[in-house]
């Protein structure tokens, strides 16, 4: 059953990205509808990672549009793309070490967004019950999974309507993984849109609708999430 | 040839980081005068830049009035004017010696401190996660110190002044004998609320100095002095050495133009 509806959220169109003089994406283009869960799925240095950077103004496309919600926000500064609606979940979670873990929460609040149930400490504390457990404990001292859960959760506090999560499996306990799949599952419930980067080919499979195959700095395959084929895989993601 | 292209190479990297900076102080400025302006945030660098600096103007501000009060009675005695000791403490404190030893006393204390945090900041990607929020981090972490500099080294500055004034009559007056009268009453002939205005004029610029080089030097710490805790400590001693140069530099050209 699809929950999406035909309006494209986000639209990335022949971005060309450099890092110095190196070239990392080469007209990426793909889109996302609303309520929909997309994974871009690539090897190590496809440029994954540098796409969500790019979406989110951390680095600065030197060709290209991205378009959110039709407004285009390249060459936008990284804060303003958020209070438009984007929450983005680093690979290296960011997290404030010297922050209670409630703090941390408290730092990343916005204003609620029209027709969306706004996120709450309790809510998230629902969601992640690890978090309520240490909610009065310093951020650097809780584990890998639970700085996780945090950055998510922290994301989520500023009320996203797109949610771009960079490797959120990587370096987690398979368990914790299980648990994150179902977190991100009911965040699709949410009428959250979802756009990972992902290497964790089960992960995504659990979670996403569509998968962008990423190679050499742009999108090689675009198709359903069960439509993937094994030739695709073992052809684009094999190490 | 090889020399013209370093040259020129060095050229272009500098006034490339002039723009930056320039940028980067037109932008402080805009979030300073555009709604919200994160008050508590003010409030707290106003303490940690004025109230938490005093002892160290007290200090010096006592010390300074007190060599003036020493070297202008022997100064002064050898063309018989020692008459004229309270104007000269207080005209050199109000317009010179107060507002730049303050403000190199609090680059020295605060600018440093201040460099060192955004610098950490930075290093430890706490800016961007900031950002990620949708957080401005001008509005935050610039704003703030631009704000609380400007309010507080003018009021240290007076503080400098007021116990320069006591502690140069302390020498000149309770030591060397220059009556109490004669040192405040020449002092209130020759003081003119223009000098007082050249110093308030004075101050109020170097707070804007040192809160832009300190600041400007963390905000890029990553980006022009390294990475780690060298790239911190590099940009910590850049800042100190730049906001106390431009402070001399800038007094110049204050005390010219109102001059002129």
């Amino acid at each position: 059953m699809q929950r999406h509806g035909k309006e494209k959220i986000l639209e990335v169109k022949g971005v060309r990205t450099y890092y110095g003089k190196a070239q990392i994406l080469f007209d990426m283009t793909f889109s996302i509808r609303r309520g929909e869960a997309a994974v871009l799925l690539g090897r190590n240095g496809a440029g994954k990672s540098t796409t969500l950077k790019s979406v989110m103004g951390l680095v600065s496309p030197k060709q290209g549009e991205i378009l959110f919600k039709g407004r285009s926000i390249a060459g936008l500064p990284t804060y303003k793309i958020c209070s438009l609606g984007m929450g983005y979940v680093p690979e290296d979670r960011r997290i404030f070490a010297g922050l209670t873990v409630a703090e941390n929460l408290e730092v990343g609040r916005r204003p609620p967004r029209a027709g969306f149930e706004p996120w709450t400490p309790e809510r998230l504390y629902d969601l992640f019950p690890n978090l309520q457990v240490h909610k009065d404990r310093l951020g650097g001292r809780i584990s890998g999974g639970e700085q996780q859960m945090l950055t998510i959760a922290r994301t989520l506090m500023g009320n996203p309507e797109l949610m771009i999560l960079d490797e959120p499996s990587e370096g987690l306990a398979p368990v914790i993984v299980d648990q994150l799949a179902a977190t991100l599952e009911n965040l699709k419930q949410d009428r959250v849109t979802v756009l990972l980067a992902e290497q964790n080919l089960g992960f995504a499979g659990r979670i996403c609708d569509r998968a962008f195959i990423v190679d050499h700095g742009a999108v090689c395959h675009d198709s359903p999430m069960h439509e993937l084929s094994a030739g695709v895989c073992e052809r684009f993601l094999a190490v | 040839m090889k020399f013209i292209r370093k040259l020129g190479a060095w050229t272009l990297l500098y006034t490339d980081r002039m723009g930056v900076m320039g940028v980067f102080l037109g932008k402080a400025f805009f979030y300073a005068v555009i709604p919200p302006l994160k008050m508590l945030r003010v409030l707290k660098q106003i303490r940690f830049i004025g109230f938490q600096s005093m002892v160290v103007i007290l200090l010096t501000g006592c010390f300074s009035g007190m060599v003036l009060g020493f070297q202008g009675f022997y100064s002064l005695s050898r063309f018989g004017s020692d008459a004229f000791l309270g104007p000269m403490v207080g005209l050199a404190l109000i317009k010179e010696l107060g507002p730049v030893i303050t403000a190199l006393m609090v680059t020295g204390r605060a600018g440093s401190a201040i460099t060192a945090e955004i610098g950490i900041m930075r290093i430890s990607e706490q800016i961007d996660a900031l950002e990620l929020m949708g957080l401005n981090p001008y509005r935050y972490l610039v704003v703030p110190n631009l704000v609380a500099a400007v309010i507080s080294l003018p009021l240290l500055s007076a503080v400098f002044d007021v116990v320069g004034i006591y502690g140069g009559y302390l020498t000149g007056g309770k030591l060397l004998g220059v009556g109490a009268g004669v040192y405040f009453g020449e002092m209130a002939n020759y003081v003119e609320m223009a000098d007082v205005l050249e110093g308030l004029y004075k101050s109020l610029s170097f707070g804007i100095i040192i809160a832009w080089v300190c600041c400007y030097k963390g905000f890029y710490t990553s980006i022009f002095t390294g990475f780690g805790a060298e790239g911190v400590s590099k940009a910590t001693t850049q800042a100190v050495v730049m906001s106390s140069v431009l402070v001399l530099i800038w007094d110049y050209f204050m005390t010219s133009l109102l001059f002129g």
